[in-house]
């Protein structure tokens, strides 16, 4: 299994993410963004969170046209795995790879907390280590983390089984920390090939820092 | 030389919170018969285009594929 995670000027949750793969026993490769192609070994690619450029513009906006991002998209259009944390989570929406787009929270602060999240749909390569309806507790850090698609994208979301997570309380009843439409916490493609979200499952890998229920959800990219 | 000034705001029906929250404070501050507040942003380019048709074409394009994000904005362009 090779991870492979980008680097943008301003990602600083690459390390962390390059971890959390190597524990669960992944060979990783951290790909510069000035890159024009993805190491052709790869069985996973990592957009991984921070503040790429800054945030300038919006979050998210300046990274799609890094060089690097035409292989990425050619390699999610041939059917590459992909998943987005955060910041990349807000890269990929921004690319047209996933649908939607992030918003500034409704409550305008920078939310940096655990929070539950209540898996959805588990027909996806990358939740399928858990069940539906499962509760997970997962760090969010986000500022702009306010899932907005109109109603028509809603609707084709939950037809095709895209929603993956939405957030919760801890008895999975619905708590919307950001303004999310029916509290979304992360996404999936039509081809359920390209995945995002905006809590940090590679910041739940150790009981002893408050949870270990990112191991499940990263767990499931190395069975597939 | 033509300066273009954008302005990009939230879509209509997509919820302004900075909008909301400088709406309450006016409010807080006695400034009443304020019925809506929306925050944007504004760009300002200067360019070397001459021709004003062209420019807003080229303009246009930048919204699209850069300044602003459709999904949940709407940009609006002024030539001078």
């Amino acid at each position: 299994m090779k991870v492979t995670i980008l680097q943008f000027p301003g990602t600083n949750c690459e390390y962390d993410t390059q971890h959390a793969f190597k524990e669960l026993g992944a060979t990783t490769e951290i790909l510069w963004h000035k890159s024009q192609s993805i190491p052709s070994d790869t069985d996973l690619l990592v957009v991984a969170g921070g503040f790429s450029y800054g945030d300038y513009l919006r979050s998210g906006a300046i990274a799609k046209f890094s060089p690097v991002m035409k292989a990425v998209t050619t390699y999610a259009n041939a059917g590459g795995k992909v998943l987005g944390i955060c910041n990349g989570f807000q890269v990929l929406t921004e690319a047209g790879l996933l649908p939607g787009a992030l918003k500034r929270n409704d409550g305008l602060h920078f939310i940096s907390k655990h929070h539950h999240l209540k898996v959805i749909n588990n027909d996806n390569v990358f939740l399928k280590e858990l069940a539906c309806g499962d509760l997970v507790n997962i760090p969010i850090a986000h500022h702009d983390g306010n899932y907005f698609i109109d109603s028509d994208g809603l609707k084709d979301l939950k037809q095709n089984n895209q929603i993956l997570l939405t957030y919760t309380d801890e008895n999975g009843e619905i708590k919307n920390p950001n303004g999310s439409v029916e509290s979304i916490a992360g996404v999936c493609n039509k081809n359920k090939n390209v995945f995002g979200l905006m809590p940090h499952p590679e910041r739940a890998m150790e009981a002893l820092l408050g949870s270990s229920d990112g191991i499940k959800m990263l767990q499931g990219f190395f069975s597939a | 030389m033509i300066k273009a000034t954008v302005n990009i705001s939230l879509k209509a029906g997509v919820l302004d919170s900075q909008g909301k929250a400088v709406h309450h404070a006016l409010d807080s501050l006695h400034f009443k018969g304020v019925s809506d507040v929306r925050v944007g942003k504004q760009i300002v380019l200067k360019l070397d285009e001459t021709d004003k048709t062209k420019a807003m074409a080229e303009v246009r394009k930048m919204c699209e594929e850069l300044l602003a994000n459709t999904v949940i904005e709407d940009y609006d362009i002024e030539l001078s």
